[in-house]
């Protein structure tokens, strides 16, 4: 039986790849046609040839649960690729390397003369209730200015197929493995659509990777010495940090494998004695680097790391404490921040976000509980969220209470009707929800992943995207239009 | 290269290298068990006293039957020298030194680990165990010939080949120590071809029957097989062999004077006896001090090369 789209209904929601019931976009026209001609045995043979090759490439990442401890599942893949547009992703490519501009310069502001806030543009009351700025970072000027090298920012589509930013990692953003080998798996899968489409490649992100880093060493040498520094094998992402580290060629340490000396330069032990490394790739959050800095019981950082990146002695990305552009609050003044910073208009729209902090804008968000999106400040993995279509009376109360009591720690969104894409269900294809997360570099120069991570909320009607909570991901092609 | 991450090759390549011999050991008893009488057949226990597991086995009540030792050797969670636990731990180690070994090997062990999980239960079957030791002995010597034939001859490289050949040395003299004890004292003529046939076991469970008859003698003999099994150089799976490759790849290391103290002694003991001559206890004490020096150039080494031990046991 050859897959049928007749009954292919992505309701409200803007389709990436379907124009309405049985109609290709342009964009898709050989995707779908494909799918057409192909049996529905054969998609779901195709399907199931995939998840074989993730476990046997054991692609993995890592849950927690309560039964069973630490797990490592499978990566959870969709077959079908999501298309964009070459053109559409210049104009996104752009926006973000502004975004990701202003942001340093921003943060770079605030550990020195914080002219925004004098300028009365960025309130001091957001600043003072920050969680992840860093009193210790202050006066501290890092190679090149920049605090934030590898930024990863959530886009999603609207209704009217907007682009929208959604937020910016920049503590230490994941998945752009997941990226790389997403691609390995569909060129197994779909190799005959790679003729068709030529997708422009991915495989570069690795090299602009260890260029930028290297670039931050303290030392002129020809290969300098670079580290991933993992908080070990139990970390969701552990996966992803021993993949970059190989693809880099770099070393993958933990914490006890480094130590900071009275020179102030930093040392891994190896089995020919100690060795000086010049750059720390850190996978670790600013309050566990450094135990003689930050948390005293931390054991996974390495004391006196803070030391050494003040006396230059190493390169530290991201920089610690450029946490603090990473908050949903900041996220709100984004737009406000590339203006001032730039003296432009934004790229790419933000999402319209309301601050709990404003009287004018809370009472708003208290009367519309029950259309919002209620973010806090400082979460990541969607936790800590309220989405109030979907909430109980007495959820609601509860986040109205929580606002109340701490509102600059709360934003709210309107519900997004995000974008969907065909994906794999049984023997056939429904419509499932989908976000994009890029990377963006800042070294000498600013690199932006061609694409990113695609992120698939695989069960019906969820809008969460996240793999802690049953999200998948797909591959994503950036494409010519004829 | 990080101390950290030779340790972990050290252990991946010993756990591998353990799974392996498990497996040879359990394939071998299940043929001998079959060609003797049932009335003096050497039974299951010997297999415990060879792995070691003394202990572990007689912790938990139960009585001392194949089905019980098969299932404790092969897939029992609880027991750290099965098959299932040593596969385990080497992934767990593989999986904290991806970035220095090459990517197929932990494909590769990832997929001989998900083979033992998923067909323990038929391996534990008559019919199927066989097969499930097969596939357990040719997936291990396929990550053992990979790391060979692609691995760069650095640190991890030699870490590699010293684990795996001091587990080797080490599973040698426990089979020999265990196997050879008198299991059919007398002299007549059906316990002496029954003799035979248990040195020939021994031979087969370490693939060296073939080479001992074109290479030693075409008779299988107690006396020839020791010397066989120890001395023979040229047999990858003597201890001997396992022995000079251990030192070979200590060479190529920074010098560590307490590591090639202990190397030495052991080689000085090797060649001093004459394991031929040996009566059976003497040889069990000699086994003994073999096995006391693999230990102590173990800690040796993890003293001169591997990191100091956390403070802290566990990470948060």
């Amino acid at each position: 039986m050859p897959i049928e789209l007749k009954e292919y209904d992505p309701g409200p929601f803007f389709d990436e790849m379907m124009a309405g019931k049985n109609r290709a976009r342009p964009l898709a026209k050989e995707l779908i046609g494909l799918f057409r001609k192909m049996d529905s045995g054969e998609l779901a043979t195709r399907q199931g040839a995939a998840d074989l090759a993730i476990k046997e490439m054991g692609i993995t990442f890592t849950v927690y649960s309560e039964h069973e401890g630490m797990i490592d599942r499978n990566w959870p893949f969709d077959i079908v690729p999501r298309l964009i547009d070459r053109a559409e992703w210049d104009r996104v490519e752009a926006g973000l390397k502004q975004r990701v501009k202003a942001l340093n310069l921003f943060i770079n502001d605030l550990y020195h003369d914080q002219k925004i806030i004098k300028d009365g543009v960025f309130p001091a009351e957001v600043l003072a209730e920050s969680k992840n700025f860093r009193p210790q970072c202050i006066g501290v000027n890092p190679p090149l200015g920049i605090w934030a090298h590898i930024c990863g920012s959530d886009l999603v589509r609207d209704e009217d197929g907007t682009m929208y930013v959604l937020e910016d990692n920049l503590r230490v953003p994941s998945g752009v493995s997941y990226m790389l080998e997403n691609r390995l798996v569909t060129k197994r899968v779909f190799p005959e659509l790679f003729e068709t489409y030529a997708p422009l490649p991915v495989n570069d992100y690795p090299t602009q990777l260890y260029e930028m880093l290297a670039a931050l060493s303290p030392r002129n040498v020809k290969r300098p010495t670079v580290a991933v520094l993992t908080p070990g094998i139990y970390n969701s992402a552990y996966f992803e940090h021993a993949y970059l580290a190989m693809e880099m060629g770099a070393a993958l340490v933990e914490g006890r494998d480094l130590f900071v000396d009275d020179d102030d330069c930093v040392y891994m032990r190896t089995v020919s004695g100690l060795k000086r490394v010049d750059v720390i790739y850190r996978r670790i959050d600013d309050e566990f680097i450094d135990p003689e800095a930050f948390r005293e019981d931390s054991i996974l950082g390495v004391p006196g790391l803070l030391r050494a990146w003040k006396a230059r002695k190493v390169g530290l990305a991201n920089a610690p404490g450029a946490g603090v552009a990473d908050d949903k609050v900041v996220y709100a003044f984004v737009p406000e921040i590339i203006r001032y910073y730039l003296d432009e208009e934004p790229g790419i729209p933000n999402v319209p976000t309301y601050r709990c902090m404003y009287p004018e804008e809370r009472r708003y968000v208290l009367e519309h509980l029950d259309e919002l999106v209620v973010k806090p400040a400082n979460e990541s993995g969607g936790y800590g969220m309220l989405i109030g279509p979907r909430a109980t009376k007495a959820e609601r109360k509860t986040f109205a209470e929580l606002i109340t009591k701490n509102p600059r720690n709360y934003i709210a969104q309107p519900t997004l009707g995000i974008s969907t894409v065909p994906t794999v269900v049984g023997r056939g294809l429904e419509p499932r929800h989908v976000d994009l997360r890029p990377f963006i570099l800042s070294g000498r120069r600013t690199f932006v992943t061609t694409g990113g991570l695609t992120r698939v909320a695989l069960r019906k009607g969820s809008l969460v995207v996240n793999s802690s909570q049953g999200g998948g991901s797909k591959d994503t092609w950036i494409v010519e239009a004829d | 290269m990080l101390s950290r991450v030779v340790e972990n090759i050290y252990w991946l390549a010993r756990y591998v290298e353990r799974a392996e011999n498990t497996a040879r050991l359990v394939r071998v008893n299940s043929h001998l068990v079959l060609d003797t009488p049932r009335t003096i057949a050497p039974g299951w226990e010997p297999l415990v006293e060879i792995a070691g597991l003394h202990d572990a086995f007689y912790a938990v009540d139960r009585e001392t039957n194949e089905r019980n030792v098969v299932r404790f050797l092969i897939g029992d969670a609880n027991n750290p020298g099965s098959i299932i636990s040593s596969l385990a731990a080497a992934r767990e180690n593989c999986r904290t030194v991806r970035d220095v070994l090459p990517r197929s090997s932990w494909e590769k062990l990832n997929e001989l680990y998900l083979f033992a999980k998923e067909n323990v239960q038929s391996g534990l079957t008559k019919g199927g165990r066989d097969n499930f030791l097969d596939g357990i002995i040719t997936g291990s010597q396929q990550i053992t010939g990979l790391l060979g034939s692609v691995m760069y001859r650095d640190a991890a490289w030699h870490f590699s080949r010293i684990g795996r050949n001091l587990e080797r040395a080490d599973m040698t003299t426990r089979i020999i120590d265990v196997r050879s004890t008198d299991l059919f004292p007398d002299d007549r003529l059906e316990s002496r071809s029954l003799d035979t046939l248990q040195w020939i076991s021994v031979l087969r469970s370490m693939s060296g029957y073939q080479i001992y008859r074109r290479h030693v003698a075409i008779r299988v003999s107690r006396p020839d097989v020791l010397d066989f099994l120890f001395h023979d150089a040229l047999y990858p799976r003597s201890f001997m062999h396992c022995v000079e490759a251990v030192d070979e790849s200590i060479e190529n290391l920074q010098k560590s004077d307490k590591v090639l103290r202990s190397i030495r002694a052991i080689k000085r003991k090797l060649r001093e006896t004459k394991v031929a001559e040996l009566n059976q206890e003497s040889l069990h004490q000699f086994i003994d001090e073999l096995q006391i020096g693999i230990m102590e150039l173990h800690a040796n080494l993890a003293l001169a090369y591997f990191p100091p031990p956390l403070e802290l046991e566990e990470a948060g």
